[in-house]
């Protein structure tokens, strides 16, 4: 396989773990709204329903972008592929 | 006082720019303690706002296609996420959100979800890559990628169904915005919001609409968070109120069982009267509880988030980075800038209900004599204003919680009245509001004017044109589309919402997977693209049309969501067509290659 074909399966996998967790937190947890709802984890004292729709999800696709872009950065740097720091 | 390049000193500048902003708003507050007329405030902070984006506007004018299509691709990676964050958060975010979310709780949080999830397909998917390509506008990606005019043809179609809906939704938003703090008619006030959108946009295009919009977004993220922590500290609801309004959400589901809501009901002669009055609501959905299906939730999240990743003006603003690592790294800042501001509307919601309902506190108005509530200030004002109204239909003279009604956008704009917070908090929140749907109007107009003039005028009519003539050519077509999108809104077809919606159900429809298939799919061609474009399109618009004229829909997607079925049928179209006719050529495979990897020249040449 050459460089670039193996460049493009990690990127590949990596693409796929992160539509994972995008999977669970956007659309997987809101198949479960009611169970949430009577659930007795209470983050900050919230309904576990109200708090995910409110600042769960949303914080957790901010740290999710970072987390992806830092791993993408290192995926490109080991297959020489990161672009020179005066493009 | 500053030298060296402008880029470099962004920090410095904008910073100046904050203090200065903060400095306008204590003067204003001086002001209005020694005696100016609530209007005159208001004015002054329209004015004011709104004539520091023109000068930004009028400073970053340019002559050169790079500057004027992409800012000269240099837009450091917060800034841009800054820019973006404005561009994203149009007036229907600032003023209608918090108000969705008071009306009909979870249900409504739905939206919440969607328009922050999209980010994250837009960081994985797309972004990097379309950035790595180097084209100017959507419909160029589209086109050099697939090849052939057909390709483009129908990108800048979808492009322009899609963001001239969303448009003629945010110059009706800047219109009214101006029409209630210069207190002029609105259909003068459209104009009015369109002169200002062009004066950012027409001199120096993408560049001057990234300026200003980093400026934009400062004011409406201090105009929304400021009365958030002030009421919360006022009320005594907690110093962060994010982290700390747990016991006032509680507070509030025992107030709407004691009020008995749900259990007292308007008899259809009341809500006549309602509906008479104007476009308000009572409260008739739990605040937190969980009051929809999961399907009904989880299917408008997702139309969302397929839109976000597929509306091109958001799209466009991550071609002006330097490099494809930044762009990726600024989807994650412009995430973050939007939390800031949708983090806090579900807050303001929860404080403005609370205000209202609870006896205890001195603003609380349910329980109160209807005499007495009729006599209050704020009341009348926003009554006349046609946003808030109340009746006592059970005739035993105390105002119940079934017996008021407010407008949704009554909740941001009204709110600090009602807490109690002085005026020039109030003419602030219409300067953001301002703010919010000009910075979405710009990227928008701009969008389509880019789409006509690069791809259709430059690519397809007159490929000799030279650069003078090009950006000639773009000035008219903005100026153009933003007369047609004001006539439209000055008409007030829709409400600025649903439109918004709309807008995002087409794009999806159209664009969410000739877009994505395009990098992770190399079988892909041009006739499968130019299929799934067209008719999922069509599909899309189709199923809008039917269910609008009283059509019963399918698998519960409404007209809400009507981009599930849209894009559905473009994935199945795209796949099927290009799997039947011919692979695209050696060339077209080496260029999705060349596309997947960040480092090396970019697609399209610097200048093309």
């Amino acid at each position: 396989m050459s460089k670039q074909q193996q460049h493009w399966e990690k990127t590949r996998m990596h693409l796929f773990i992160t539509l994972a967790i995008w999977f669970v937190f956007s659309i997987g947890i809101f198949f479960f709204g009611a169970e949430m709802e009577s659930s007795s984890i209470r983050p900050l004292g919230y309904p576990l329903s109200y708090y995910m729709t409110c600042q769960g999800s949303l914080g957790i696709f901010v740290i999710l972008i970072f987390w992806f872009a830092n791993r993408q950065e290192k995926i490109d740097e080991e297959f020489g592929f990161s672009e020179r720091e005066d493009d | 006082m500053i030298k060296g390049k402008f880029i470099d000193n962004l920090p410095k500048i904008y910073g100046l720019y904050t203090g200065g902003f903060l400095v306008f708003i204590i003067l204003m507050a001086i002001a209005e303690q020694a005696g100016m007329s609530a209007k005159l405030i208001g004015i002054f902070f329209v004015a004011f706002t709104v004539g520091i984006y023109a000068l930004i506007g009028w400073l970053s004018r340019t002559m050169q296609t790079d500057a004027y299509y992409v800012a000269g691709r240099q837009v450091p990676t917060v800034f841009n996420g800054m820019a973006t964050a404005a561009d994203w958060m149009s007036g229907a975010s600032f003023v209608a959100m918090a108000g969705g979310i008071y009306f009909k709780g979870y249900g409504y949080m739905a939206l919440l979800v969607g328009w922050t999830g999209g980010y994250v397909l837009v960081a994985s998917l797309l972004a990097p890559y379309l950035r790595k390509f180097g084209c100017y506008t959507v419909p160029d990606f589209i086109g050099t990628r697939y090849g052939g005019n057909a390709a483009r043809l129908s990108a800048v179609l979808v492009l322009t169904v899609a963001s001239f809906t969303y448009v003629t939704a945010q110059i009706n938003a800047t219109g009214t915005i101006a029409s209630v703090a210069l207190d002029i008619p609105f259909g003068i006030a459209v104009y009015v919001g369109l002169a200002s959108i062009l004066m950012c946009s027409m001199l120096g295009g993408m560049r001057a609409v990234t300026w200003t919009q980093v400026a934009q977004y400062i004011v409406l993220i201090i105009a929304y968070l400021l009365p958030v922590f002030w009421i919360s500290n006022k009320m005594g609801a907690g110093f962060f109120p994010h982290f700390m309004l747990a016991d006032e959400v509680a507070r509030i589901a025992e107030l709407e069982s004691q009020f008995g809501l749900g259990t007292v009901k308007n008899s259809a002669a009341d809500m006549a009267q309602v509906k008479a009055f104007g476009k308000v609501a009572g409260i008739t959905k739990a605040h937190s509880e969980v009051n929809t299906t999961p399907w009904k939730f989880i299917s408008l999240a997702v139309c969302m988030m397929a839109g976000t990743a597929s509306l091109p003006h958001v799209m466009m603003r991550y071609f002006t980075t330097p490099s494809v690592k930044t762009a990726r790294r600024s989807v994650g800042w412009s995430l973050f800038f939007i939390f800031l501001l949708y983090s806090s509307a579900p807050m303001l919601a929860t404080l403005s209900k609370l205000s209202l309902m609870d006896p205890t506190l001195p603003t609380g108005i349910i329980g109160k004599s209807i005499a007495e509530v009729e006599a209050i200030d704020w009341y009348q004002n926003w009554n006349q204003a046609k946003l808030m109204f109340i009746s006592d239909f059970n005739g035993n003279g105390t105002l119940e919680l079934n017996e008021f009604f407010m407008g949704g956008k009554a909740v941001v704009l009204a709110t600090p009245e009602i807490a109690g917070l002085p005026y020039v908090i109030s003419g602030l929140v219409a300067a953001g509001g301002m703010a919010a749907a000009m910075s979405t109007a710009d990227g928008l107009v701009l969008a389509i004017s880019n789409a006509l003039s690069h791809d259709v005028y430059y690519k397809i009519i007159n490929p000799k044109a030279e650069t003078a003539k090009r950006l000639i050519v773009a000035r008219i077509l903005l100026v153009l589309i933003g007369f047609a999108g004001a006539t439209i809104a000055a008409l007030e077809i829709q409400g600025i919402l649903g439109s918004v919606i709309w807008a995002f159900d087409f794009a999806m429809s159209g664009l969410f997977f000739p877009l994505v298939l395009g990098v992770w799919w190399k079988r892909a061609n041009a006739q499968g693209a130019v299929a799934g474009m067209l008719l999922g399109l069509a599909a899309g618009t189709a199923y809008l049309i039917w269910v609008r004229s009283g059509g019963a829909g399918f698998w519960g997607v409404t007209q809400l969501t009507f981009g599930i079925v849209g894009s559905l049928v473009s994935l199945v179209a795209m796949v099927v067509v290009s799997l039947i006719t011919k692979a695209p050529d050696a060339a077209t495979q080496r260029m999705v290659d060349e596309v997947r990897i960040p480092s090396g020249r970019t697609v399209l040449g610097k200048s093309h």
